[in-house]
């Protein structure tokens, strides 16, 4: 038996970046917990970071390079040699015809510091094109524009020390509790400790993050920028500022106030949907506070005013002097593991390494000049939902996805589908074959995933980890820098030919080494750090110079900003509401935003059945009244209608959003949800500066969807090989949302519906690939009314259930395949039309709350029913004891579930 | 003043069943004068397959002792076969000359069983499967031979080849339909059916005619060849492909018949004093060989020679059950689905349980079930009456609905 190892790395979603301690036989992973040595997280992980050796079945990773030489056709296998060949081949003569602005990159922000190197180069130096681009530009973008207008460089100054030594926090646009679980462990142990620690959440939705909350402003969706002027306002009538500051190290101020004196807090508060006295009670909370520190993420980036959004925030911090100082200062919290990284590695179109811009002649000249090429290209690169738009036109004829998947993360999927639909040449490299925008490759490249490769991440923090492999990557996989340097060096043999080869790397650590002199002088400057260094001291926070060899907690402690003047700037923008508004048409404003346990497109985390226990479907939430003055129910299939395209879905009651808001998890792509997922609502329409669009404001129809053909669907086992076949066969139908559930037996969740039953033979072609077209199955058929059911029953157990027509059983018979208990006294009802099995009771389809534990709502609402308080609950059911991301909501259904006297 | 004189030729179900009707509504109307040709008091033909499965004795399926004959007043002659019917002298007469004078006479002669016109078919050891005295031979052989056949995958059949299984034979039933009780099941029950009774030993062999019997030295039957050449043993061969009415008499005594003694809904025949009921009369062109028509024709027979004259006999519609332990079907009307009807169907192959149900109209006109009937009643019932069942239809394969139901239902239909 091999010996089992661990191996310290970090975790691959938010951008938290805690480090994990690998627990691994050379081959396999086979646990994984939090490296207590880390300064991210000290030990502690997330519900879906302490699963994730549960997650990357490899019945969904690429494992071969893929090939098809035309698009009618299928991808066959072929070997590397011949994809680098070909793609090298496809690439030259692209260029050759239609110059090097004809072909573009679009990668990740979940890339390593060294994979984007390798991309970066590839494109400006040996190519000569801006166009690469990364999903940063929908996650960060706003944040980096904000950051480079007042401070003057992309720099988050603070530390999530900072977090728990602040007296007043603001969390702005951001439901931490779900999107950077980790951080939220850290502060509600700090305001358990110091509960004098005043918090305010900012945010439409009364998310689990409002749990902590002393202040909860829920300000009308897009309203940011006036609430922070209003409270300005206040601050500047009550003297809470700090003018001694504002004099010695900073500029544009009267602009400011000329500005804020316009945003009475009658006006704010009316504009904001909120009261004047809480918005009083935020500024003098803010004002008064001895360290104020702000925390926000995509609520303030994702949108037509992002840039604005951020200055504004950041302005309350200057004004009060609330930044260099321990507890102080605007803290982005980045989305991704190594966003930071690629803002660093210049991975935006308008970037160069080290902080640079690719407009700035100079900045060209000097990374020019560092890699030994004549110069950098000085066309502008194309951005995110520019760069598709030219993929739509033709302009882009060869286009490379890294990483990432935008057929299911851009806003108007339309557009972006058949954009990838008419491109000549697409190239995805990609850890998992199954995302929705693999579909459209021509070359899939298999990339090595998680714990699979090695290289740096840059933290929220500007903390740079090590990140280490534990296990090979599976079938041909390769690193991602690994497979760019293959590419590039047979592209140079046509544009470079005869010349020394600018990939001549054998190892990440190469390209580290000399990445990091790009950063040599800049604000970022990590020259002095090595991977040697970091194994020796742990991960670091830059900047990390050659010559003071140490990290960096906090910048502008000496209030000199990174500025020309060495000012920090006040930017004077006035409020613009979101491009979209509610008008008779479209009355409803759609917020999109993230779940507990899943992370983005669901490539990862969707192939963990346990991760589905907390939220099932893609459900739409709107307030209970908005329910009822449509006569609609919870659950009730619905047409969600935005101006560029429509979903059917279930819809949800959900009393934490305001009348006349409603809301749609991101993660849903068309894979799950069928209709292209949820970002086929979503609108295109972008920051100025920014260019990162307004993916949380959309105004939206809804209708009642009359489908009464249904189909419900729960198959065990082989969930991914059974998920890839089914899902392309279902196109026919109206409705479609496909999910896992299950622990330790998963199983593929299919629910759907139609206004007329599909032909016959779709369901026996689904019946044949879940097994229930032989063995011991239970049937009914009454073809004349569509309906048919069948129940599969394997010693003793249900391992298969699919109900077509009518759906009624399906919640219980579902209990009965969880229990594993089948009896021939219930089987008699199995194919009965009933919602409740007879002398049984529950209809619901209970929640997982807490994933670690195995603890069910329903067992949760029994307990406080028993008189538990939310330690008793711990003790008794153990559930909020591990990784605590369920706390918040245990707190609220304690607030609600009405106790007995 | 003097009674009129009741005569009933055939001491079975259905004629004595008529007695006991008539004798409820009317006790003193008729001297009543019965004769059998066979040598019991009336017992239940029907649980004779019980008998050979030794789950009942011969006593336990006795209907009407000799008591019972007695304490009404009836003259009961058994053992003596009427071979004359003399319709101008209103008079009876047996094979041994004994005659009895009616003034109504009542033919419940039943039926034959079906000796189909097989070379050897008049060895020893073939026999139809009718009475106590081909059960009792049966019963005997089985104590002495080891290879059984039985020809005819009907009801009968099945249930003479699982007592003779019981009895320790090896049983063949040779059966020309393509699966089991094809008048009575589809061919999906048919299938369970014949896997089930696999399981208990017996064999088949379907859609393979027999061709010939041979026999032994002492004439007694021992093997059976198939039209494939293809030959088994047999020490016993029990006929059992179909019965035919028995109006031999009746046609003797000029009595209008076709494939059965023709009577109008008052079980009348051609002659106003002559009645005939059960497996031996044509009523509306269709000859009953099941129990329950010959009940409901008694009831109605028994109200017209009681003089009330007010009921008519539509005709009946037939369900069937196996009556072979373990074993659970049933099945009515029209099971197969015609065309323009609508099928509705349930399988559980765990528990054995096939059903199918069909409609026309919205109403149920067929039902065939397998392994479960316990809603057999209730679906007759449905069937019967020609209830509209659309409200009902999803629920419809599982049982009549409980009253606190109802409101599901409801729920369920809207």
């Amino acid at each position: 038996m091999t010996r089992t190892q661990t191996t310290a790395s970090t975790c691959c979603y938010c951008g938290v970046g805690c480090g994990v301690l690998i627990e691994h036989d050379g081959e396999h992973v086979l646990n994984v917990t939090g490296d207590p040595n880390h300064p991210a997280n000290l030990g502690r992980l997330c519900s879906k970071g302490s699963t994730l050796h549960k997650t990357g079945d490899l019945a969904a990773r690429a494992l071969h390079p893929e090939l098809r030489l035309g698009k009618g056709l299928s991808r066959s296998r072929t070997d590397w040699d011949s994809a680098m060949g070909h793609a090298a081949e496809v690439f030259g003569r692209t260029i050759a015809e239609h110059g090097p602005d004809s072909v573009a990159f679009y990668i990740s922000g979940q890339l390593l510091t060294e994979d984007y190197y390798s991309f970066n180069k590839l494109a400006r130096a040996l190519i000569g094109t801006n166009n690469i681009d990364s999903n940063s530009r929908l996650c960060m973008s706003s944040a980096v524009v904000g950051y480079k207008r007042s401070l003057g460089a992309d720099a988050p100054p603070c530390s999530y020390e900072d977090i728990e030594q602040s007296d007043c926090l603001m969390i702005a646009g951001s439901n931490m509790a779900f999107a950077h679980p980790v951080l939220f462990r850290r502060l509600e142990a700090a305001k358990a400790a110091d509960p004098n620690k005043r918090i305010i959440v900012v945010d439409p939705r009364r998310t689990d993050t409002c749990e902590i909350a002393d202040l909860h402003l829920a300000i009308e969706p897009g309203t940011d920028v006036a609430l922070f002027h209003g409270i300005l306002h206040i601050m500047l009538k009550e003297g809470w500022i700090d003018r001694a500051f504002i004099d010695a190290h900073t500029d544009g101020f009267d602009d400011l106030k000329n500005l804020v004196r316009d945003y009475s807090p009658a006006m704010t508060a009316q504009l904001c949907g909120i009261s004047e006295d809480d918005l009083h009670s935020a500024a003098k909370l803010i004002g008064t506070a001895p360290s104020f520190l702000s925390l926000w993420c995509m609520g303030l980036n994702q949108s037509s005013s992002g840039s604005a959004k951020n200055n504004a925030l950041i302005n309350l911090h200057l004004a009060s002097g609330q930044i260099g100082k321990v507890g102080s200062g605007p803290f982005s919290l980045t989305g991704q593991p190594n966003a930071m990284g690629g803002r660093e590695t210049g991975s935006l179109s308008n970037l160069l390494p080290g902080h640079r811009e690719a407009a700035n002649a100079e900045h060209r000249a000097e990374v020019a000049d560092y890699w030994g090429v004549d110069h950098l290209p000085s066309n502008v690169g194309l951005s995110a939902v520019e760069l598709f738009e030219g993929v739509r036109s033709g302009r882009i004829k060869a286009l490379w996805i890294a990483c990432t998947n935008p057929a299911q993360s851009m806003p108007n999927q339309t557009l972006i589908h058949e954009a990838l639909a008419a491109c000549p040449f697409v190239i995805v490299q990609e850890a998992f074959f199954t995302t929705e925008t693999c579909r459209y490759a021509d070359l899939l490249l298999p990339a090595a995933s998680w714990g699979e490769k090695e290289g740096t991440v840059t933290n929220s923090e500007r903390c740079i980890s090590h990140v280490r492999s534990a296990v090979p990557a599976p079938g041909d996989a390769r690193p991602d820098w690994a497979i760019v340097c293959d590419f590039a060096r047979r592209l140079e043999k046509q544009l470079r030919p005869g010349q020394p080869s600018l990939f001549d790397f054998g190892s990440p650590s190469v390209i580290f080494d000399e990445y990091k002199w790009l950063t040599a002088g800049r604000d970022l400057d990590y020259s002095g750090l090595s991977y040697q260094l970091i194994d020796e001291l742990g991960p670091q926070q830059w900047p990390f110079n050659a010559q003071t060899r140490q990290g960096t907690p906090r910048l502008y402690t000496d209030g000199r900003f990174a500025t020309e003047n060495g000012n920090a700037r006040f930017i004077a923008e006035p409020y613009r509401a979101p491009q979209e508004k509610c008008d008779t048409r479209f009355p409803l404003m759609l917020n999109t935003g993230r779940l507990r346990d899943q992370w983005h497109g669901m490539s990862r985390t969707g192939t963990a059945a346990q991760l589905f226990g907390h939220v099932e479907q893609a459900l739409l939430s709107l307030h209970p009244d908005e329910l009822s003055s449509r006569n609609l129910n919870d659950g009730d299939l619905i047409r969600v209608k935005s101006r560029r395209g429509e979903l059917i879905l279930p819809v949800h009651s959900d009393e934490q959003l305001r009348p006349g808001q409603a809301f749609l998890p991101m993660h849903w792509g068309d894979r799950f949800l069928k209709g292209l997922g949820c970002n086929v609502l979503t609108q295109p329409a972008f920051d100025p500066i920014s260019k990162q669009p307004e993916l949380k404001q959309s105004s939206i129809n809804i209708r009642r969807a009359e489908l009464p053909w249904e189909l419900f669907i729960l198959a065990e086992g082989k969930v991914q090989e059974r998920f890839e076949a089914i899902r392309p066969l279902c196109e026919s139908l109206d409705y479609l949302g496909m999910g896992l559930t299950g622990r330790e037996r998963p199983a593929l969740l299919i629910r759907a519906a139609s206004a007329q039953a599909p032909d016959a033979a779709l369901l026996e072609q689904i019946d044949a690939l879940i097994g229930l077209d032989s063995g011991p199955v239970l049937s009914y058929d009454d073809p004349q009314r569509a309906i048919g059911k069948r129940v599969k029953i394997e010693d003793g157990r249900i391992t298969a259930i699919r109900l077509t027509g009518e759906t009624a059983a399906r919640n219980w018979l579902r209990s009965v395949w969880q229990s594993g208990e089948a009896d021939a006294d219930l089987r008699r009802w199995f194919l009965a039309p009933i919602s409740t099995p007879t002398g049984g009771s529950s209809n619901q389809v209970d929640r997982t709350l807490c994933n670690c534990m195995n603890v069910s709502q329903n067992q949760i609402c029994a307990g406080i029913e028993r008189g538990l308080n939310l330690d008793g609950l711990k003790q008794e059911l153990g559930c909020g004891t591990q990784c605590g991301s369920c706390v918040p909501e245990i707190k609220r259904l304690l607030n609600s579930v009405a106790v007995p006297a | 003043m003097q009674k009129l004189k009741l005569v009933l030729i055939g001491n079975g179900m259905a004629g004595v069943r008529t007695l006991e009707e008539l004798l409820k509504l009317t006790p003193d109307l008729y001297d009543i004068t019965v004769f059998g040709a066979e040598p019991h008091p009336n017992y239940n033909r029907i649980m004779l397959s019980p008998v050979l499965a030794g789950e009942q004795e011969f006593s336990d399926i006795i209907l009407n002792d000799l008591d019972w004959y007695h304490s009404h007043g009836i003259t009961l002659h058994t053992g003596k076969r009427i071979v004359t019917i003399d319709r101008r002298g209103r008079k009876v007469v047996a094979e041994d000359g004994t005659e009895a004078h009616y003034d109504r006479l009542l033919l419940a002669t039943g039926s034959n069983p079906f000796m189909p016109p097989l070379p050897g078919n008049h060895l020893t050891g073939v026999i139809g499967y009718r009475d106590i005295d081909d059960t009792q031979l049966m019963m005997d052989t089985a104590l002495t031979h080891k290879h059984a056949v039985i020809v005819g995958g009907g009801l009968l059949g099945l249930e003479a080849a699982n007592g003779l299984t019981l009895r320790g034979m090896q049983v063949t039933v040779i059966h020309k339909g393509q699966w089991l009780l094809d008048r009575q099941l589809d061919e999906r029950a048919g299938q369970q059916l014949q896997a089930a009774l696999e399981q208990r030993g017996i064999q088949f062999r379907l859609g393979l005619p027999p061709a010939q019997l041979h026999g032994d030295a002492q004439d007694r039957v021992c093997a059976l060849d198939f039209s494939d050449g293809s030959r088994i043993a047999a020490d016993l061969v029990v006929m059992a492909a179909g019965i035919r009415p028995n109006i031999e008499l009746a046609e003797r005594a000029g009595l209008a018949c076709n494939g059965g003694i023709l009577v109008n809904d008052t079980l009348q025949t051609f002659d106003p004093r002559i009645y005939a009921i059960g497996e031996c009369v044509s009523h509306r062109g269709i000859a009953y060989g099941l129990v329950a028509p010959l009940f409901e024709q008694a009831k109605v027979c028994a109200n017209h020679l009681a003089r009330l004259g007010h009921q008519r006999y539509q005709g009946s519609i037939t369900s069937t059950k196996l009556k072979v332990t373990g074993i659970n079907l049933f099945s009515v009307g029209d099971f197969m689905g015609a065309e323009g009807t609508e099928s509705i169907t349930l399988s559980d192959p765990i528990s054995g349980i096939y059903k199918k149900l069909v409609l026309k109209d919205d109403r149920l006109v067929g039902v065939c079930l397998y392994g479960d009937t316990g809603d057999s009643n209730w679906y007759l019932t449905l069937l019967r009456e020609g209830q509209n069942v659309s409200q009902l239809r999803n629920h419809l394969m599982f049982g009549q609905p409980a009253q606190n139901d109802e409101a599901q239902y409801h729920q369920a239909a809207a």
